[in-house]
């Protein structure tokens, strides 16, 4: 039985040279193949006699079982080293760029805007629309601004020509989206004025508006968001606490100042200018004007039919431009309207 | 209003420092804007007087100074002013003085000589520009004094930004009595006592037009010396009040204005002639200013008149040819109240401003008129000598002062907090405010000053200012809760927005105002909207469309050396429209518009760097509106090229366009390539529908394929539509799988191969059914369009 240990190492030996799959299966038949050393081993066994027949039979399967075996060890071997190579061949250099279309993105007072309309919105604000070519009277006489208030002035307002070249007298470019709180009060009373109880009005109202202004402070055109809210017993107070939480949730952080200072508007009062303070970063300690706000003037509420001894409301308007530099550290406001790519894309 | 703060000091009994001051001042409502001290700070200079003036031996410019600092011994000072002569007397620093700039005078020896100190300019001192030699002070300045003291150096110019209802703080006293008021401290009042006359002169006048003028103080002045010399203090004063001194009789006027509030105007009396009018302005009236411009005066101007010609713009501005001059020795001097209503919007009107109509419009103390002459007259008399005729009034009716009634509860509920009447009584005692008690109720009486109280909230305010702002609560916002209602039909305008960013535009946001070259190319703009007052010829019209921003943006990025630009923006444009709403002659609809240039893909490795096309674009409005089903038709756009252009449908309306640029304007704009531009109605994107549920099939769909050849110029919605309205119930979708044109079909014809997806949400189809419905696609194609099917 030598000889089978003998054939076992042989085969062992013939399967660890051979690296190429169709090699081995050749080298395979010399011990397991029709003629196989193995195989005619096994065919010899029926000339022995019974006895020996099984003992020999036993130790033949034995080293059969051994050399396949060793073949499928061998085969395994040569997978894997077929599958490492070609893992290896087929390995890519994952650190070049990735070849889709690259986003976009926002235009900075956008975020600006949809993150005041997203806070306004959690406390139950919807958002109003307006237009921005806009009647006199309600960019004016509605927010109780009259004739020869200096607001009316050729210096702020743009003026529209008529098509034969006159000035058109009763529309504007607004100064501000004031009027759109006339507007929607307007349309607001329609709608529930017969109640006895209306609802109460809680809006903002985005939107460009226009200045014959122009430096590097003033843009011609800039961004203005509207507020607000008209009900039974809304008070300057009221103001003062969505004013307080807007801003330290739109800068995320209660490091800063908020102060109302007395100021004048045509249509609120009392009328307050809303500046903040931060208590860090570059502009620490400035107090910056951000936005002005007031009672609605019961003058206001009576143009559009809302009687101001059962309701009161306040309003605001703030510069979403000015607060979209402050919350990034923008420092010119022309940046906003030159649709520079190198400016934009850092707000993606 | 700029204003001296020591002079301020002098009218209010305050403890407050400078910056304790401006707190108070800005959060009563009176915003400080700015707090310059009038002088750098700098020390030990004092008023000296040059004795003795020689030549300095070893040098040709300067001399050697004997100069009485007012402390015994003259001092020896080497001057190199060439101004300095003796008997002058002029700011001397003294040896360890320091000066602006950091700069410490030492003794020292100047070739050869020493030196105790250093005469000054007042450019050394820091408190003008002017280079002309040393400080020439008046010959009555006291010799030792500091400079400091005797100029009045260590002074604030405060700033005040002030809002257009309190124009009783736009004077010293106004002010003065506003600090009363919020810091409890004492108001100093200025004493002026009635002049006698003591000459007859007199001249009449009549109140034409007694609404915008119902008080008219004159008063007659002779043998005045116009020529005479404005004090020192005035000066300081008015140019520290950002005024400047011209001449002591307006330097007077002007005094008053700033003092009192009220603006005065002195007439040449001897150019006088008859009785003054005060009367409304008669057709064709031209008068020549003070600021030499002519005007034509409107019909609803007040004038100043005499029996023969106009004479000034009531409370707005002086006439030349009536005004005072250095040779003016006789004058008659108007103190009067004009309505602010009269004056409102008309100095603008003409393009100037004056701080007379600054004043009038916004309301001048009708209680002070008769002071203010007075006290006018005295400071004439004083200072130019002469002698006063009587005051003549003229009177109408003053402006009724009803009493406002203010509720406690009221104003409690509208502030927000709880106001006792004891409180509101103790803050109105503050303001000077005259009132009854009526239970919980005030009846307010505003003063003559005040023209901002008319009505309950007025006395809100002034409650909620004097308690201060910052001592009213600010709780957390309270309001009935109701959950706010968004369609389903109705995409957020954010969302869109991000889809197009998700693909790789950029927003922007543009000026609504163009150039005309812009509506004219890309809108084709027969009936602009131009403004009326641009800023800028290139910003003169209003756009009807956004793509001319977009190109220029486009235009700016390649000049730098941005190549592959994707943009869009969101905005409204502008048309003219009779029926507009909801502003009448205007249309304003919200549109979408984007601009696609360079690559299709970025560049980088391992792409084929192919351009930008009109399918690229396509494919973005597709995915934009998803999954409504657009169609586009071949169209002509001004802006686009015609046979790369097409309008986009959406339920057989119109919603917008999308196509090359046209050549032309390619050229026109020096672009290297046509970039892909779309613009779509905003409103009509934000739609979607509802989605509704269709029964899904278990079964497996059979698909086949079929080709065709057609004629190249086929267009391929014309073979789906007459597809869509032959095809049976079970073919599911025909989709469209390859275009070919070449080698195997014929010239002008093009292969077309179409996916076609069958399905029976019930039961297997038979392979019979599927032939025949295929048979059918393929006659009907043979019929309509001549197809062949393609081997």
């Amino acid at each position: 039985m030598d000889n089978l240990d003998q054939i076992v190492s042989e085969a062992r030996a013939a399967f660890a040279t051979i690296a190429d799959p169709d090699a081995l299966e050749q080298v395979k038949a010399r011990f397991l193949g029709k003629s196989g050393q193995i195989t005619e081993l096994l065919k010899g066994l029926g000339k022995l006699p019974p006895e020996e027949k099984k003992v020999a039979g036993a130790a033949i399967n034995v080293a059969k079982n051994a050399v396949e075996a060793a073949l499928n060890e061998r085969r395994e071997a040569i997978r894997k080293a077929a599958l490492e190579a070609r893992l290896a061949e087929e390995a890519l250099d994952v650190t070049l760029p990735g070849r889709a279309e690259v986003r976009g993105g926002l235009h900075p007072v956008t975020r600006t805007l949809e993150r005041i309309e997203s806070l306004f919105g959690s406390i139950g604000f919807d958002v109003a629309d307006g237009p921005e070519i806009e009647e006199d009277f309600f960019n004016f006489t509605a927010m109780n601004t009259p004739e020869d208030h200096p607001a009316r002035s050729m210096h702020d307002t743009f003026y529209l020509q008529n098509p034969d070249g006159t000035v058109a007298d009763k529309v504007l470019l607004r100064t501000h989206t004031s009027p759109i709180q006339a507007r929607y009060m307007k349309a607001h009373v329609e709608r529930y004025g017969q109640l006895e109880n209306m609802p109460e009005i809680r809006i903002i109202a985005p939107g460009r508006v226009y200045r014959v202004d122009s430096d590097a402070t003033h843009s011609p055109m800039f961004h203005q968001v509207e507020g607000l809210w008209v009900g039974e017993g809304v008070s300057f107070a009221d103001l003062k606490g969505v004013i307080a939480d807007f801003l330290r949730s739109f800068f995320e952080s209660d490091d800063l100042k908020v102060r109302f200072r007395p100021s004048f508007f045509p249509f609120t009062e009392p009328s307050a200018e809303i500046d903040v303070a931060f208590m860090g970063g570059p502009l620490k300690g400035r107090w910056l004007e951000i936005a002005g706000c007031g009672m609605v003037h019961p003058d206001v509420l009576r143009h559009a039919g809302i009687d101001p001894e059962k309701y009161t409301g306040f309003a605001f308007g703030m510069g979403p431009d000015r607060l979209t530099m402050l919350r990034y550290g923008v420092n010119d406001l022309r940046l906003f309207f030159e649709g520079d790519l190198r400016f934009l894309r850092q707000f993606a | 209003m700029k204003f001296s703060e020591s002079w301020l000091r002098t009218l209010v009994d305050t403890q407050l420092s400078s910056e304790e001051l401006s707190h108070l001042l800005t959060m009563a409502g009176l915003e400080v804007e700015g707090m310059e001290p009038v002088a750098p700070w700098f020390s030990e200079v004092v008023v000296a007087q040059v004795l003795d003036v020689v030549k300095h031996p070893d040098a040709d410019r300067l001399n050697v100074c004997k100069v009485d600092i007012g402390r015994g011994e003259p001092t020896t000072i080497v001057c190199g002013a060439p101004n300095v002569a003796v008997g002058l007397r002029v700011p001397c620093a003294l040896p360890g003085a320091k000066l602006p700039g950091d700069f410490t005078i030492k003794i020292a020896k100047v070739r050869g000589i020493e030196s105790s100190g250093m005469l000054c300019s007042a450019k050394e001192l820091g408190i003008s520009e002017e280079t002309s030699g040393l400080l020439v002070l008046p010959s009555d300045a006291p010799i030792g004094q500091s400079i400091r003291e005797y100029l009045d150096l260590d002074d604030t110019q405060f700033e005040l930004k002030l809002t257009p209802n309190r124009a009783d703080c736009l004077s010293l006293a106004g002010v003065a009595r506003e600090v009363a008021a919020i810091a409890g401290a004492q108001v100093m009042p200025i004493v002026v006592a009635d002049v006698p006359a003591s000459i007859a002169d007199r001249r009449n006048v009549v109140l034409d037009a007694p609404d915008a003028c119902p008080l008219y103080c004159g008063r007659v002045l002779k043998g005045v010396n116009a020529k005479a010399a404005t004090p020192e203090w005035m000066k300081r004063r008015l140019e520290r009040g950002g005024i400047r001194s011209i001449s002591s009789l307006v330097d007077i006027t002007n005094y008053i204005m700033l003092e009192l509030g009220q603006p005065l105007h002195a007439f040449d009396n001897t150019k006088l002639e008859g009785v003054l009018h005060v009367r409304m302005a008669k057709p064709a009236e031209k008068l020549l200013l003070l600021n030499e411009q002519t005007v034509s005066v409107d019909a609803d101007i007040l004038m100043i008149a005499d029996d023969a010609k106009p004479l000034a713009m009531a409370g707005i501005m002086g006439g030349e040819e009536s005004g005072i001059t250095l040779d003016t020795s006789e004058l008659f001097l108007e103190s009067a109240f004009f309505a602010p209503k009269a004056i409102a919007g008309r100095a603008r009107r003409y393009g100037f401003a004056s701080d007379a109509s600054h004043r009038f419009e916004r309301g001048v103390d009708f209680g002070g008129t008769r002071r203010a002459i007075e006290r006018a007259t005295q400071l004439i008399l004083d200072i130019c000598g002469g002698e006063a005729g009587p005051v003549v009034e003229s009177m109408a009716t003053l402006p009724a002062r009803h009493p406002v009634r203010l509720r406690s509860a009221r104003a409690s509920q509208v502030i927000g907090m709880d106001f006792s009447p004891e409180r509101i009584a103790e803050l109105f005692d503050g303001l000077g405010l005259n009132f009854v008690r009526d239970g919980a109720d005030f009846l307010v009486t505003p003063p003559s000053w005040r023209f901002d109280l008319e009505i309950e909230e007025d006395l809100i305010e002034e409650i909620a200012r004097l308690h201060g702002y910052d001592n009213i609560p600010s709780p957390a916002p309270r309001g009935k809760l109701k959950m706010q209602v968004q369609p389903e039909s109705i995409r957020p305008a954010a969302r869109i927005r991000q889809l197009l960013v998700d693909r790789g535009y950029q927003e922007v946001v543009n000026f609504a105002f163009v150039e005309e070259a812009w509506e004219r190319d890309f809108a084709a703009n027969e009936a602009m909207i131009r403004l009326a007052n641009p800023i800028a010829s290139q910003m003169a019209v209003m756009r009807s469309s956004l793509l001319g921003g977009l190109l220029s943006n486009l235009i700016t990025n390649l000049k730098r050396k941005q190549n592959r630009v994707r943009l869009f923006e969101v905005g409204r444009t502008f048309t003219r429209e009779v029926e507009g709403k909801p502003v009448e002659g205007f249309a304003q609809p919200w549109k979408l518009a984007g601009l696609a240039y360079g690559t299709a893909l970025p560049e980088g490795w391992g792409r084929d760097g192919r351009k930008i096309d009109f399918f690229d674009v396509k494919g973005d409005i597709e995915a934009l509106l998803a999954p409504a089903e657009l169609r586009f038709e071949k169209a002509q756009h001004p802006a686009l090229h015609p046979g790369r252009s097409a309008r986009v449908l959406l339920d057989q309306a119109e919603i917008g366009y999308v196509g090359e640029l046209h050549p032309e304007w390619v050229q026109k704009y020096a672009l290297t390539q046509a970039p892909v531009l779309f613009e779509l109605d905003f409103s009509v994107i934000k739609q979607v529908r509802v989605p509704v549920f269709e029964l899904v099939s278990n079964l497996p769909p059979v698909i086949r394929d079929l080709a065709v050849v057609v004629d190249q110029s086929l267009p391929l919605e014309q073979i789906l539509d007459r597809l869509r309205e032959v095809l049976p119930g079970l073919v599911k979708g025909v989709q469209l799988f390859d275009v070919y044109v070449g080698k195997g079909v014929p010239e002008n014809k093009k292969s077309l191969a179409f996916r076609i997806v069958m399905q029976d949400t019930q039961r297997t189809l038979l392979d019979s059914e599927v032939d025949a419905a295929m048979q059918q696609l393929v006659s009907c194609l043979e019929q309509a369009f001549g197809a062949q099917l393609r081997a």
